[in-house]
């Protein structure tokens, strides 16, 4: 009733389309984008000394696994399914490599084998949605009682993981003066680049966009929407597997909890990127804005040393705020 | 033929999980099914699974109601731990804590403010019209914050009978907890299925856009069905607290919404809205209980449950799945349509649009 019929702009540089209807398509990604500066703005205001190379660097390096997960889940959402199963592929992921490290086998190894965790992950869910046609919400929920389960199969608590390989993702910094950053935050933002080109001038990209936007018109313009559908389940699982990696190198250890409710900040992120939820419409850039706000958010909770439940009110209500004002845009798109 | 009806029938996989649990059970530790009567109550592990359930049946109950407008209500878990802060810390300031007058007054207050909270969905459903996911998605963000906002981040801990009596006591040998559960699915089961109300409910679930145009005041439906989610989840959330005597803002009712979602799955209710069933609700409600209990009694750590939980809910979709009954039912009808992916479409289409 609400899904817009193939309201993203696939093509950046379609000629065809009007000024006024590709800022339309935008127009959520630059109010993510206007929130952020207010928010640094006010935060300069109130706190005095806020906006500083320190806390924008920070922005990026508390939550580089976020930001590959709003990665992954962008694709998902913007087919109009839902991945529930990330946060507990982090948690799988992380113990597999521990044990893995533990037993002595090496990061070449161990590395590429925690993202095959995520896929395989991804794989499960993703036939289930695209083949057997279970709601992306059952079947990610499957995924991520699979995935939290296997996580304790493989150790019922945390191990603290020891390799120099892994350290180095997240451990190292590198910057000019208070400007910082590390591989893996280098690593999560890469990803971002690579979904952008995906989305944009593939032609995989476009049939998400095609899917999400109406999957009845895509399956009768003989897209390839079985397929699709699979992918984009395949490429989360996999961004999970890599998330995996940098909260394992972020924490040093696995953790059969890691990742608790992960799934829904990364949704958080992509829904305040301005991502309908419908499909169809949205950029991972935006999604980026989002994992942005999200964690000026926590920063600002800090900041202000009121009590950590606090975030999840302001969230909430940040929440709300932006889908209240995806439903006027797109009222004002169906006019 | 009536062998094929039986197996066609929608809770006929959902049951045959059922029995082959307790099966198992009974098997690998014969005294399961026993029960015992001590001191005027009865004991047994049957007992225990009826008694563990009532939360996650008050909770799933409520689920079944919102999907099946099409709906689905992720807060419940938030809402239940509202619940318990409310109450127990009225009771925690009132100057007679183990009074009758006392509960009642903090069970009220409970319930009214799982009501408002359940009303505050329903109407960003069905006035804002917001998706459900992400409607919910809202309280269930704000809802532990709230929680913590009224406990003060405190776990609040209150010694008080009468408050007590909600999951520990007995009434003709029974707990009382699951005969609240009980009651109020029976109440529920007769609203819907005796009135006209379970058949409007299907009506929006099956098209909202048709049944308004039926004259059938969708908005107010949908709205109620949220809030009586609410509701149910508050009288969990009373009976949760009532358990542990203590409201803990931050585990109260962790993933429950999970679980009712999957009771009401297994159960046969489609998350597609429409057709919805409260005895299959009750079967899944039971079968996780049972799952559960049963992990722990294998000497599995119950840690791994999720993996037990895993393996249920994708082969209980899988059979319910229309590409696999397409298979069992191996070309019964040769007119149907034989292009693959057309049940698909129709799927698809009804659950996008």
């Amino acid at each position: 009733m609400t899904a817009p019929a193939a309201t993203g702009a696939p093509r950046l540089g379609g000629r065809g389309r009007s000024v006024r209807y590709r800022l339309n398509a935008w127009l959520p990604v630059l109010a993510t984008c206007v929130i952020l500066v207010l928010m640094l703005g006010a935060g300069q205001a109130v706190f005095g000394d806020f906006v500083s190379p320190r806390l924008l660097s920070s922005l990026f390096d508390n939550n580089p696994f976020l930001i590959v997960l709003a990665v992954g889940m962008t694709f998902v959402i913007l087919t109009g399914g839902i991945d529930l199963s990330v946060g507990s592929v982090i948690a799988f992921s992380g113990l597999l490599g521990a044990q893995l490290f533990a037993a002595g086998w090496p990061a070449a190894a161990v590395l590429p084998l925690m993202v095959l965790s995520g896929t395989l992950i991804g794989a499960v869910v993703g036939v289930m949605v695209a083949f057997f046609d279970i709601q992306p919400f059952i079947a990610s929920l499957a995924g991520m009682f699979l995935a939290r389960g296997l996580a304790y199969v493989t150790s019922l608590k945390a191990l603290p993981i020891h390799n120099d390989a892994l350290n180095w993702l997240l451990g190292t910094s590198w910057g000019v003066g208070d400007w910082t950053t590390t591989p893996g935050v280098l690593l999560s933002l890469l990803l971002v680049a690579i979904a952008f080109w995906v989305f944009h001038y593939t032609r995989f990209g476009r049939t998400v966009y095609a899917v999400g936007g109406n999957e009845q018109s895509a399956r009768l313009m003989g897209l390839a929407v079985t397929r699709t559908v699979f992918l984009v389940y395949l490429i989360s699982g996999t961004c999970a597997g890599i998330a995996g990696v940098l909260f394992a190198s972020y924490t040093q250890s696995g953790n059969p909890l890691a990742g608790l409710g992960m799934e829904l900040q990364a949704i958080a992120a992509v829904v305040i990127g301005g991502t309908i939820l419908t499909g169809g419409s949205g950029y991972v850039i935006g999604s980026l804005f989002g994992v942005l706000v999200y964690g000026l958010i926590q920063i600002s909770i800090t900041y202000m040393s009121v009590d950590s439940w606090w975030t999840y009110i302001v969230i909430g209500v940040m929440l709300l705020l932006f889908v209240v004002f995806q439903r006027a845009i797109a009222a004002r798109r169906r006019r | 033929m009536i062998a094929l009806r039986i197996l066609r029938h929608r809770l006929f996989w959902p049951i045959v999980a059922l029995v082959l649990l307790v099966a198992i059970n009974t098997l690998s530790r014969p005294s399961f099914l026993s029960i015992t009567i001590k001191h005027g109550a009865l004991y047994g592990s049957s007992i225990d699974i009826l008694r563990n359930s009532s939360q996650l049946m008050l909770v799933a109950l409520g689920m079944t109601l919102v999907i099946a407008t099409r709906g689905i209500d992720l807060s419940v878990g938030a809402v239940l731990a509202v619940a318990g802060a409310v109450s127990l810390t009225y009771i925690e300031a009132s100057p007679e804590p183990g009074s009758v007058g006392t509960v009642t007054v903090a069970v009220a207050l409970g319930l009214l403010v799982t009501l408002v909270l359940g009303a505050w969905n329903g109407f960003l459903v069905s006035v804002v019209r917001i998706q459900p996911i992400i409607a919910t998605l809202l309280l269930m963000f704000a809802g532990r914050g709230i929680a913590m906002l009224i406990t003060k981040g405190q776990i609040t801990t209150v010694t008080s009978a009468p408050y007590a009596e909600f999951a520990s006591g007995v009434i003709l040998g029974l707990p009382v907890a699951f005969l609240i559960a009980v009651v109020v699915v029976a109440i529920v089961g007769l609203l819907v299925r005796r009135t006209a109300l379970g058949v409007l409910m299907e009506a929006v679930g099956i098209n909202p856009e048709a049944s308004r145009l039926a004259g059938v005041q969708s908005r107010g439906i949908i709205w109620s069905v949220y809030a009586i989610s609410g509701l149910l989840a508050g009288m969990a959330g009373i009976l949760y607290s009532s358990n542990i005597m203590a409201a803990d803002a931050n585990n109260a009712g962790l993933n429950i919404e999970v679980d009712a979602i999957l009771a009401v799955v297994i159960g046969g209710t489609s998350l597609a809205g429409g057709k919805f069933s409260i005895a299959g609700t009750v079967i899944g409600v039971l079968i996780i209980q049972t799952l559960t209990t049963s992990i722990t009694f294998l000497g599995i750590p119950p840690a791994v449950t999720p993996v037990f939980k895993a393996v249920v809910v994708i082969v209980i979709c899988l059979m319910q799945s229309r590409r696999v009954r397409g298979l069992l039912a191996v070309r019964r009808r040769p007119v149907a349509p034989s292009v693959p992916g057309t049940a698909a479409i129709d799927a698809s289409a009804a659950v996008s649009k």
